[in-house]
């Protein structure tokens, strides 16, 4: 197997899952109901144990830094996750839209990682395929129900964040360099098959969703090379910012 | 006007006016939200036990919310939410329905008096009784 293949598509999903992660948890207290609060900052814990699992199988199999380093000691540049999840999380619409796209994303490519010829990985996602069906469910309830059951402003603010969200969202899979070696190996199915299942089951919830998918939409690329937005960075001096003080605290 | 500046950096950028604005006026309760009744089910065929409740726009997301508030420690296998106004209760000032129950022991499983029965017949079957 093509280790530096592996290596690569690794942190591009566990960075992805840990910048989404920080995003949701900065609703943490700022949610717009209660119940709702509780379940976003939830699902945010999930995505931070999603990253540290990852990073973790690649600390053990592949001599990269331990879950600690390899979270809180890499600047922009050296990050793989793409655009979409670094936006700033605006209202609590667009966080919803996001949630959901991205979701919906990490939903099938878990499943493909069910059947991974590399066994920890296979391992994992059949430990947490539940939790990210249930971040799906939580995303697409709330889409149909603000989008197709909600009032005109509900809607029209859930289309409008579709729209901002679309070649974002499209982002999510940009191709790494090893797609070729990934998929002859059995590793991954590759970002062009994953892509095809997201976008008919995306496409069905937005019409019960009555919303529109924009169409002729570029995807913006550049994150899975360590081109990122300008977002990023401020990101991560923040969640960095205690663990960098001392980084061999013991916690 | 001044923003609210706030250890939390979170809400210094949301520059919020530091004074709230009059304009503001509280909406009426419960116009976009149900209250609905939490059940939770530990295993397989055990009962649901009522827990608590919560607030959604409809069933679906009451489900789905019952499961981080109350599924999400401990073991759980599954989970009911019933529409609180579903619900068909007795009056509060009708409490007094149940009030002389304690009182009637001839209900109560314990005031019949059967042991002596039950051990008499025993020994009458130890010591080979004879019958009819």
């Amino acid at each position: 197997m093509n280790t530096e293949a592996i290596v690569n598509l690794l942190y591009r999903v566990a960075d992805d899952a840990l910048i989404i992660a920080h995003r949701h948890s900065e609703w943490t207290g700022l949610g717009p109901i209660l119940e709702e609060d509780i379940a976003f900052s939830s699902i945010a814990q999930d995505k931070l144990g999603h990253a540290q699992a990852l990073y973790a199988i690649m600390h053990e199999h592949f001599a990269q830094p331990e879950p600690d380093q390899a979270a809180f000691m890499r600047n922009a540049a050296a990050m793989r996750c793409c655009h979409f999840v670094e936006l700033p999380n605006g209202e609590y619409d667009f966080s919803l839209v996001r949630h959901f796209l991205f979701d919906a994303a990490e939903m099938f490519r878990y499943h493909a990682f069910t059947d991974s010829s590399f066994e920890p990985l296979a391992k994992l996602s059949r430990k947490v395929i539940g939790e990210i069906k249930y971040h799906l469910y939580h995303a697409q309830t709330w889409m149909v129900q603000l989008g197709a059951q909600g009032n005109e402003v509900s809607r029209a603010r859930m289309q409008s964040a579709l729209n901002e969200a679309w070649p974002y969202a499209l982002g999510i899979f940009e191709p790494g360099p090893f797609e070729s070696a990934l998929i002859a190996d059995g590793v991954f199915i590759g970002e062009e098959a994953l892509k095809e299942q997201w976008l008919t089951f995306v496409t069905d919830v937005c019409r019960d969703a009555n919303l529109t998918i924009p169409s002729d939409v570029e995807p913006v690329y550049g994150g899975r090379n360590g081109y990122h937005t300008e977002h990023l960075q401020p990101l991560l001096d923040e969640m960095t910012e205690v663990f960098r003080i001392d980084p061999t605290a013991e916690w | 006007m001044a923003t609210i500046i706030s250890l939390d950096p979170r809400v210094t950028r949301l520059q919020l006016d530091s004074e709230t604005p009059d304009s503001l006026e509280p909406k009426p309760e419960l116009d976009q939200l149900q209250t609905y009744e939490v059940f939770h089910q530990q295993k397989s065929g055990a009962r649901h036990i009522h827990v608590g409740s919560l607030h959604a726009p409809s069933r679906e997301l009451a489900l789905l919310l019952a499961k981080e508030q109350y599924g999400r420690r401990g073991q759980t296998y599954n989970l009911w939410v019933v529409n609180t106004a579903d619900i068909f209760t007795m009056r509060s000032d009708d409490a007094d329905v149940f009030a002389t129950t304690p009182e009637k022991k001839y209900r109560d499983v314990a005031a019949y008096m059967v042991r002596n029965k039950v051990e008499a017949f025993k020994k009458e079957q130890q010591t080979g009784g004879t019958g009819a």
